[in-house]
């Protein structure tokens, strides 16, 4: 620590942590001022940045008390207790509403802790509150939220990214240190790419999915949103790891993520061979985008790293075939809302006595927002009787070749590199007609959720153009997660030599905004 | 419901114009501790909505786990059914809306069956069916619904409907036939046969409590006609959810009846669903079912694909009981009894009671006798399944050492298990508090035949020409008014000795 009067909310978790063991501030304190920072610029739905749809003051502040205790009494859970952490909405959580961002949930509060924000609370982290994300993590821009858009702390005229804009721009706007995702085609990557924050995807199977809403079973992972590629090491050991209550988690223990992160620090990545994807660059890509991009190649090759290029083919068929599967899973998992058993309840209007099939049309009627009908109506239609080979077989077969792809890249080289989101943030309604637009956003994050392997995204400076924040995608092979957290801090010291210090310290101090 | 399909055909004739293809799905309730993907108990009954949790009530975020007891079980089935077992498997989503569903889709296996191409050998009148069977496969079952008010009990018109998830996520395996076809008119005999020698398995095996009175053991009974020697498979009805023996025999019968009605004027069989029921006998039309039913079936994305190992299969192999038919020809041989005893002794599902009661001492035939005439008529009296009684093997036992220490002859030992109907005690405090005991003291016998033989002289004096088996109509003065309690054997002897 060495400015003598820290501002706790712009350090980094581990500096946190490191505080916190040495005395020098309180979990109450350091959680006190994130709940103030949220307070002065998270607003609403009409101003601000409106990362939040709750915030749970007294939980977060009685869970601090309870840290503090803890420290105080020589006994702290964890290097992480006592830090404060935020939680996407598509996560359960005890006690708290969980809406996934939908009508159809508002005022759902579950019985039970997904498996990662159990480890959350058992190590000790206070929990601000839930982040907003788009309606059932559909969408790459948060303005699919039935609660209002968030905004991107480095111009509110702007989305954050998305699902996960909620998380990536409560980090990126000092609101938390820490927070978590999840990514199913990019919402994890992309929204840290346009908001300037580290966002990491793990290994499939590498983090438990058990009280995650699921929308695509086969492609959803919770992940770590942070400021810090350390950060982003320490959350997810935390979270990774086994868990009986999802048979799909790997039982293998979780790479020494936090000691890779350490060792990449040092800026020496000799010996290492990188490979540039061919088809991920080029056409569709902005130009300050791929001019970053071709920057921290630079600095790679600096740091020793051999740099080459690697063709993927089948990577150009990954967001058809992830429109496919997605749409498949999501529109079984989503049937369920029915107004049965929790959720909203709407009775059609005009019917006297009801029936069951009524009370079930007119809430998914009223609950479902667009994009998230889109994707149902396409999901129901693909597999039905007739279109089930044509499209969902056709997708399966497809998704292994993309597998095939990535595997014979890793025979070549040690990690895949390729810009992650092809533009910086657009401006709010931009692109809300075109959902094509939209989903053309995920086109280098996709490949990896089909295949299951771990990928990061780190700020790779501002373009030139905008001065927005710009992305770079560093992918792994599965169960290989360590060398994401390798390179991404490799890279994140020479950009920091490079840009003279951390890139959010650019974005504007928002004082004021939520008015 | 078209006007035909009230008319029957009478069975003889349909036989004559058609023959019939039968299919059995048969659903097993299995016995696990708990549920087929969470920790829930799988009990039976409990206060509604109190075995559940976020799995099995599929609240959002909440994933299944397979439950490996219920693998095993699956697997043990499939072996005792002939049947192969997957070296590699998954579960599907079967995608329909129904209150009962949590999840609005039901995880079941599909097109990858943990057990497939099996065969199970059923004896009818001494012949030998060979039931193929095509898959058993592993599934969930869903809530219970109870639809209060309106006529049917069904959701159409009832005031409202009550939905207990106790029932949601138990582990079923569904046992599915190939057609059966060649049976002629052993079809209904077959298909009862086939599920009553199923259930025994299922029973030997330990996996379920096989009640189909519980519906732990539930059957739906596919049935189609076709042209007398055409080969051409006819559209066929499924009738759900037959609750016993007897009603799987007469729901094939009356299906049978009901086709050859319709076929005969012409029309054609409407491929559907249809309820039986019980107490009139009849099936009627539930909701039309057709190939084009689209349950958007997809591998289950939340579960790792089933792959139990060839060890763990042969290990399993090596648990299974001795196989019901073989077992049946081993006891029948021990027993002595008759191809047409034995047939009637399993019918009426009493083989494990007799072999417990020879066990206990009594004589094969004799426990043959107390079970299959006596207690089975009680049983059937009493609405209940033999088994569900109260009367044990050990006091089917009891009374027979009584009937053959002459304590008691048969037409008292009838009322010594009204005693133990009543719960009056055992069979030797019964004889003593019912004063059943046969009067030995040849005195009081030899003054009833005394009195009889006086009582009757025309009947005496066919005795004294040599016309013996008039002896009968003596004996039965006799015993009555010794009131029952002599033995009839001994008071025959008296009345020879006297006449002769």
């Amino acid at each position: 620590m060495s400015d003598p009067t820290p501002d706790l909310t712009r350090t980094t978790a581990a500096d946190l942590a490191a505080a916190l063991a040495a005395g020098e501030t309180t979990s109450v304190a350091l959680t006190q001022a994130h709940l103030d920072r949220i307070a002065a610029v998270d607003g609403s739905a009409d101003a601000g940045v409106h990362a939040f749809l709750h915030v749970d003051t007294e939980g977060a502040l009685a869970a601090a008390v309870a840290s503090d205790e803890r420290r105080a009494a020589g006994a702290p859970l964890h290097a992480l207790d006592g830090v404060p952490v935020a939680v996407k909405d598509v996560l359960a959580t005890t006690g708290l509403p969980t809406t996934c961002g939908s009508k159809i949930l508002e005022g759902w509060i579950p019985p039970y802790d997904a498996t990662v924000v159990r480890r959350l609370k058992d190590a000790g982290l206070p929990i601000l509150g839930k982040t907003n994300m788009d309606e059932f993590a559909m969408g790459s821009s948060t303005e699919h939220s039935a609660y209002g858009p968030t905004r991107n702390p480095w111009d509110l005229e702007r989305i954050p990214g998305g699902s996960g804009g909620g998380s990536a721009a409560a980090v990126a706007a000092f609101e938390a240190p820490l927070a978590l995702g999840t990514d199913t085609g990019g919402s994890i990557r992309q929204p840290g790419a346009v908001t300037g924050t580290v966002g990491v995807k793990p290994t499939y199977g590498g983090v438990s999915r058990y009280g995650l809403v699921a929308m695509a079973n086969s492609l959803d992972q919770v992940g770590p949103v942070t400021r810090t590629v350390l950060d982003a090491a320490l959350l997810h050991e935390l979270i990774g790891g086994h868990d009986p209550l999802d048979s799909t988690s790997v039982d293998q223990p979780v790479p020494g993520l936090v000691e890779a992160a350490r060792q990449g620090a040092t800026g020496d990545l000799s010996g290492l061979r990188v490979g540039v994807i061919t088809e991920l660059q080029g056409e569709g890509y902005q130009a300050g985008v791929l001019a970053r991009f071709h920057e921290s190649l630079e600095l790679l090759t600096a740091a020793g790293a051999e740099v080459v290029e690697v063709s993927c083919p089948s990577f150009v068929h990954a967001l058809a075939t992830y429109y496919l599967v997605m749409p498949c899973e999501a529109s079984s998992n989503l049937a369920k809302f029915d107004a049965m058993r929790y959720g909203l309840r709407v009775l059609p209007e005009g019917v006297d006595a009801p029936s069951a099939e009524q009370v079930m049309r007119a809430t998914r009627d009223a609950g479902f927002g667009d994009e998230v009908k889109r994707r149902i109506i396409l999901g129901t239609y693909a597999l039905s009787s007739g279109y089930y080979d044509a499209y969902y077989g056709t997708a399966q077969r497809v998704r292994t070749l993309i597998s095939r792809d990535f595997e014979a890249a890793f025979g070549q080289v040690d990690v895949l590199v390729s810009p992650t989101a092809p533009t910086t943030a657009f401006k709010l309604g931009e692109k809300l007609d075109d959902p094509l637009a939209m989903y053309l956003n995920d086109l280098a994050t996709i490949p990896a959720n089909l295949a299951g392997v771990p990928g990061i995204s780190l700020p790779s400076g501002l373009a030139d153009e905008d001065g927005l924040p710009a992305g770079f995608q560093v992918l792994a092979p599965a169960m290989a997660d360590d060398r994401l957290y390798r390179v991404g801090a490799a890279l994140e010291a020479a950009l920091h030599d490079r840009w003279g210090g951390p890139l959010l310290d650019k974005v504007p101090a928002l004082e004021g905004v939520a008015r | 419901m078209s006007a035909t399909s009230e008319t029957l055909v009478p069975f003889e004739d349909v036989l004559a114009a058609y023959d019939p293809a039968l299919g059995l799905e048969v659903h097993v309730e299995l016995n696990t501790a708990t549920k087929m993907f969470c920790g829930c108990p799988a009990a039976f009954g409990g206060e509604p909505n109190t075995h559940v949790c976020p799995t099995c009530l599929g609240l959002p975020g909440a994933m299944p786990v397979v439950n490996g007891k219920a693998v095993e079980s699956a697997i043990r089935i499939g072996l005792a059914l002939n049947c192969d077992i997957a070296e590699w498997c998954r579960f599907a989503r079967k995608n329909y809306f129904y209150p009962d569903m949590p999840k609005n889709f039901q995880t079941s296996q599909y097109d990858e069956p943990i057990a497939f191409d099996g065969y199970m050998d059923v004896e009818v009148d001494g012949e030998t069916f060979r039931v193929e069977i095509e898959r058993a496969h592993m599934e969930e079952d869903t809530g219970k619904s109870t639809h209060v008010g309106g006529a049917t009990g069904r959701i159409h018109g009832a005031d409202y409907s009550l939905v207990d998830y106790n029932r949601a996520g138990i582990p079923l395996i569904e046992i599915v036939t190939r057609p059966i076809l060649g049976a002629g008119e052993k079809a209904p005999a077959v298909a009862r046969a086939y599920v009553q020698q199923l259930r025994d398995l299922i029973v030997a095996l330990g996996v379920s409590e096989a009640r189909m009175d519980q519906g732990n053991l539930r059957a739906d009974v596919n049935l189609s006609l076709s042209p007398k020697g055409s080969g051409v498979l006819g559209t066929r009805t499924e009738t759900k959810n037959v609750n016993s023996f007897r009603s799987v025999e007469r729901a094939v019968r009356f299906e049978m009846q009901r086709h050859a009605a319709i076929l005969d004027a012409g029309e054609a069989i409407f491929q559907e669903t249809r309820h039986w029921h019980e107490d009139t006998g009849i099936t009627t039309s539930g909701r039309p079912k057709s190939d084009a039913d689209d349950y958007r079936y997809f591998p289950e994305p939340d579960l790792v694909p089933v792959a139990p190992s060839r060890e763990w299969v042969e290990e399993l192999r090596g648990t299974l009981p001795e196989n019901p038919v073989e077992r049946r020809a081993r006891l029948q041989e021990a027993w002595g009894f008759t191809d047409l005893e034995m047939r009637d002794v399993v019918a009426a599902g009493v083989v494990e009671a007799i072999e417990e009661t020879v066990a206990e001492g009594a004589a094969p035939q004799a426990a043959r006798k107390w079970w299959l005439s006596e207690l089975s008529r009680r049983a059937n009296d009493a609405g209940v399944e033999i088994t569900e009684l109260g009367v044990t093997p050990a006091q089917v036992a009891a009374v027979q050492r009584l009937v053959d220490d002459k304590v008691v002859n048969d037409k008292l030992a009838r009322q010594v298990f009204d005693g133990l109907l009543a719960g009056e005690g055992t069979p030797a405090e019964i004889v003593e508090k019912r004063g059943l005991a046969v009067v030995s003291d040849d005195g009081a016998l030899s003054t009833a035949v005394d009195n009889a033989i006086a009582a009757n002289p025309d009947v005496a004096d066919k005795i004294r020409d040599g016309k013996v088996a008039a002896a009968g109509a003596l004996i039965g003065a006799v015993m009555k008014e010794m009131r029952g309690q002599a033995d009839a054997a001994r008071v025959r002897e008296l009345i020879l000795e006297k006449l002769s």
